[in-house]
Parts: structure tokens; sequence; C-alpha cells
């Protein structure tokens, strides 16, 4: 018997169905690599089953095209990749003032500049700390999984509605091209349809108007904003944390890694366990808010935290400043679209181990 | 007006009838603009035909970055403030989400002409059934009147202290032709606000475009040429001479493309 729910896709793809099973009305977006596939399935499949699809002329019409719908009271989403998702800083940033929910993908590839088609995660820092100007924060969720690529669509859907706060899900090419087993969870988006009375639908005599806007020239008005703001991230932090712990009951030793490399690390740990180590994994599924107080809790009775990243090393700092110095945090990274290979996290991870002995033997 | 004034006069008017009232869709918050200068005008007219049409419940306007950019504080009607040159983008999102509802943009030229330029030929070309009306008054004014896209040759701003010349700043940019030329444009006009004729034509190329959009015809483009006193450094009554003198050759008033 065959069963609608379960299929096998491309993450890209998988992610585009999520969408329009989640009720999002309306598609912007504006051809990239490696991410076009969301564009061309939504175009196909989204427009068949009544989304609203429209190709852009840029990333910074598209993510417009986002505000003004989103404060038109529409469920709506855009995606991108690295470059196009620079181009966006600035509609999220109003976007994030604004209040406007809106589900924002971001299929990372390797950069800077126009850099490579090929995966990366150097847009960690962008994604995770506001990007744009301005002091806010958007939802940041990372699969590891095409399965993981549709579930945090509906997840990003109704938290974006919750905080009334963009989400990004920040991906990469690889986990966007590659195919996977996926089942799509039962959601009726009767039940994720929020009551949006702050939308410009048009002013009925009975209300006051409606006013989407980011402009608060008293500096008085602007700090209650900002402090409204914060608090709202505060709570956040507080309750949307979301991360996965693997063989760390009697782990020394911690890998953190999210995405893609998370699931090498993963294999990594079991590389490790077999030669002895005992090493655990802890893998972010939200890298804002980030599992802070998990980690804080782990180096309490740890020896060292290895973090591996397809960049120059970004999650560490959130990493250290988790740890606070209670024990040695080392990072390993690949950049230029290279994908790390567990032996090479093997590797790094008996460095770290190393490290640590060295220093124990110098405190006797 | 203060106080002692109104006073003064207040006995009188309300002996007289009123014959000449305020928009409903205009708030009682005092303007922000100079003394002499074209948007208040504009945004009256503007109101005054929704209100006429009976369209401002389902009416939702998107303000632009640029002296107008509180335009949402007089306009009594569902509102979004965009970022700099991003109007017509938002304004799509938004007509895109109530295509049964109006939707219009107010723009000046440096957020239409200059920063916006992209999104409003994209918008125009892909024919979206909105109301774009564009304020030149050639000028920067709320940053301090610099150079702008449709700032005449010889004309002397803040960044062409000298005057503008075609070696260092290219030529006036006549954007309202090049969208004319579009197919997606269904009717586009230039007015002026600066005689009580001027509004009239104004007046009844709003109402055009107002009914263009509820048949669903394409974007409507009027171009509106105003004045900056400030920015010009000139009186309101040398500001609007000026503008017929030297502004009008450039950009003159008249229906730029109709429905055949």
């Amino acid at each position: 018997m065959s069963n609608d729910n379960i299929k096998l896709m491309k993450g890209n793809e998988a992610l585009a169905e999520a969408a329009i099973r989640a009720g999002c009305q309306a598609y912007f977006g504006y051809p990239i690599t490696p991410q076009s596939e969301i564009l061309e399935y939504l175009t196909d499949e989204g427009r068949k089953r009544g989304m609203i699809v429209l190709q852009a002329e840029s990333e910074v019409a598209s993510i417009n095209m986002v505000y003004g719908a989103s404060g038109a009271g529409a469920r709506v989403m855009t995606s991108s990749s690295s470059p196009g998702i620079s181009l966006m800083q600035e509609g999220l940033s109003y976007i994030a003032c604004g209040e406007l929910p809106c589900l924002v993908v971001n299929v990372n590839r390797g950069g800077p500049g126009l850099g490579t088609i090929q995966p990366s995660q150097g847009d960690y820092f962008q994604a995770t700390k506001g990007g744009g100007h301005g002091d806010y924060r958007l939802i940041v969720l990372a699969p590891a999984s095409v399965q993981e690529m549709a579930d945090f669509v509906f997840d990003g859907f109704d938290l974006a509605d919750k905080y009334r706060n963009p989400v990004m899900i920040l991906t990469d090419g690889a986990l966007g091209q590659m195919m996977e087993k996926v089942e799509f969870r039962e959601y009726d988006p009767k039940d994720h349809t929020p009551v949006k009375p702050w939308a410009t639908t048009g002013k009925p005599a009975d209300r006051p108007r409606n006013i989407i806007t980011s402009l608060h020239i008293q500096p008085e008005k602007m700090e209650e904003i900002n402090l409204h703001l914060q608090a709202k991230y505060r709570k956040i932090s507080e309750t949307e944390v979301r991360y996965e712990l693997m063989d760390a009951d009697d782990a020394e030793f911690i890998i953190v890694a999210y995405g893609l490399v998370a699931r090498i690390a993963h294999r990594a740990v079991e590389l490790a366990r077999e030669q002895g180590i005992r090493v655990g994994l802890l893998r972010p599924q939200t890298l804002y808010p980030f599992p802070s107080k998990a980690l804080t809790g782990l180096a309490e009775r740890i020896q060292g935290v290895l973090t591996v990243e397809m960049n120059a090393g970004q999650m560490v700092e959130d990493v250290r400043l988790a740890v606070e110095g209670r024990v040695p945090v080392e990072f390993y990274g690949r950049m230029g679209g290279i994908i790390p290979s567990p032996e090479e996290i093997v590797k790094a991870l008996d460095k770290l181990i190393r490290k640590n002995v060295a220093q124990t033997a110098e405190a006797y | 007006m203060s106080t002692e004034i109104l006073d003064l006069i207040e006995p009188e008017i309300a002996n007289m009838d009123c014959v000449y009232e305020k928009p409903d869709t205009l708030t009682d918050m005092r303007l922000h603009y100079c003394p002499g200068c074209g948007h208040g005008v504009a945004h009256r007219v503007l109101m005054e035909v929704i209100d006429e049409l009976g369209i401002a419940e389902q009416t939702i306007g998107v303000a632009p970055v640029g002296c107008s950019v509180f335009a949402y504080h007089y306009m009594n009607i569902d509102m979004q403030e965009a970022a700099h040159g991003r109007a017509s983008a938002v304004a799509t999102g938004i007509k895109r989400i109530h295509p049964d509802k109006y939707v219009f943009s107010y723009q000046g030229d440096g957020d239409l002409a200059a920063i916006g330029t992209a999104e409003t030929i994209h918008t125009v070309n892909r024919g979206e059934n909105i109301l774009v009306v564009f304020i030149n008054n050639a000028i920067y004014g709320m940053t301090g009147g610099q150079m702008a896209p449709t700032t005449l040759l010889n004309m002397k701003t803040t960044t062409s202290p000298a005057g503008r010349t075609v070696e260092t700043a290219g030529f006036p940019m006549k954007i309202t032709e090049m969208v004319a030329t579009l197919p997606g444009a269904y009717y586009v006009s230039r007015n002026s606000v600066h005689t009580p004729n001027a509004v009239r034509y104004l007046k009844k190329a709003i109402t055009k475009a107002f009914q263009y959009q509820k048949e669903k015809k394409g974007t409507c483009f009027i171009e509106v040429v105003s004045n900056c006193p400030s920015g010009w450094k000139m009186t309101p009554l040398q500001a609007n001479k000026w503008m017929e003198e030297n502004m009008f050759p450039i950009y003159p008033p008249g229906e730029i493309k109709v429905p055949k």
C-alpha cells in the first residue's frame, strides 16, 4: 500500500514540498545554485496546489515582497544561497524590527564573494548574530537530514508565527542536493493559522489603522522597541533551544557539530569509540538560540570539546562562550566547499586528547 | 496657528458654510512638510480620491524613505513603511496576497529613480495592478538637498554645488517615459500640484488609476512634478515659478500613456 506521506526526495524538494503542506501561501525567490530546485518545485507543484509563486528580479526584491506579503497577513517564505542571502540582509533587518513572521532558507555555499557552489557553513555568523544592521536575531534551525529539511519547515513557520519573528533554515548545498527518505508529518495548516490583527488587510471603520514600520525616530520609543525585541529573544532562548545529544553518558570528550558535519562527526564518534576513546556528540538543531546551557552543564564533567565546522571557526566562538574556559575547546574546520571526513575528525580528536594529557601532566 | 488667532476666527467660521472639508482619510496630525512643499497637496488629492471612491477600507498604501517617510501618519488607512527604494516590491507582495484590494506606493525621486530603479521597472514590467505615485522634485529633500537622478543640468545641490554636469553626473533621468515603454504600464501620466487646475488634473488621473486597478489592467504610474523650496533655497512662490520655467521643459506635464 502506498503512503502519500513517505517519499524519496532531494533535500531542497522535500523542503519545498513541506512548505506546500505547511500552508505557505506565497513564495518569492530568485535562482541561485544550489537551491534553485526550491523555486522550480514550487513554481510547478506549488502553483498547482494554489501557492502564489513569483520569480523576482533579485533577492533584494524577493525579501521585500516577503515583507509586504507577511505584513499583509500571509504565511510566506523565500529561499536563496549565500550571496543572495547577503542581499536580503537589509530586508531581514526591517522584517525583524517590523516583527513580521516569515521563513527564509539559506542553502549555504562556500564564500566569501562568489565563492563556490559546494557546501559550506560559512554563513553561521551572518545567520546567528543578526546579519543586517541593528540589534536583532533570527531563529535559526539547522537540519542534518532530508527528514529535518522537511520537519523544520513546519516548525519554522510555527515559530515565526508564535514569536512574530523571521526564522531561517540554515542548511547547505549537500543536504539540499542529496536524496533520502522523508516522511511528511500530518499537518493541517488550518490548525496553525494564528489571527493577525496587526496585518494590513484594509482598515475597517471600527479599528485603528494598522501600520507596519521599523521607523521610530524618538530615541525613547526606539529603545522601547529594542527592549521589547530583546525580551522576546530572551524568551526564545529560554523556550526554544533544541539539540541532540549522542553517546554522551560516559563521554570524556564532546564533539559539537551541526547540519551535515554532525552526521560525519557521528561516524567519527563511532570510529573513536572503536579505539576506546569515550567521546560523544552534541548536535545543535537551533543555532539561535544556541544550546549554551547544555554545553555548560557538559563542561562540568568532560575533559575537552572539539568543534567541527565547514568554515574557519564560527560556532566555536559560541561553544567557547558556553564552556567559559572550564575545559579546552579545539576547532577543526574545512573550507572552500570541502567536506571533512570522519577520519580527519578522529585525528583532530586525537590532537585534542594529546594536548589535554600534556596539560594534565604539566599540572602535576 | 496660535490659539489666540483661532479664538478670533473660530466664531466667524462657525457662522460659515463649510465648502472645502478635509478628507476623512487624512488624519488630524499636523504635516511636517516645509512651507510650500507639494507633498501636502499630493497627500490630500490622493486621500480625497480614495474617499470619493469609497475605497478607504480596501486600500493599502506603501510609504517610502525620503521626505514622505511619515506618509502613514497622515493617511488614515492601513499602510506599510518600505525600505529605501523597495516600495514597489513591498506593494507587489501586498497586492499578490490581496489581489482585490487597492494598493499604491508613494515614492520620491531618490527612492524610486535611484536606489529603487530595479524594483520600479520590474514591478511595472510585470504589470502589477498597483498605482505608483512618484513625487519628483529633483532633489533629496530629507537628507538635506543632495543631487538626485532627476536633478536638472546646472542645478545646484549640496553634492553638485557648481551645478550638475553631464561629465560627472550624467543626465536628468526621465524614468516616467522609460516605464511608459513597458507593456505592463497601462496608464502613465505626469502632473503637478502647483495650481488649482493642476490639482484637478491630478485628481482625474488618480481617479482613473484606481478605476483601472479595479479592472486589473496593469500598472498605473503617476509622476507629480513638485518643488522643494527648502532644498532649492527659494520661497514657495519662487520655487513654483522656477519649477514651471525649468522643470516643465524637461518633465512636461500631461498624459504619457493612455489606454487605446
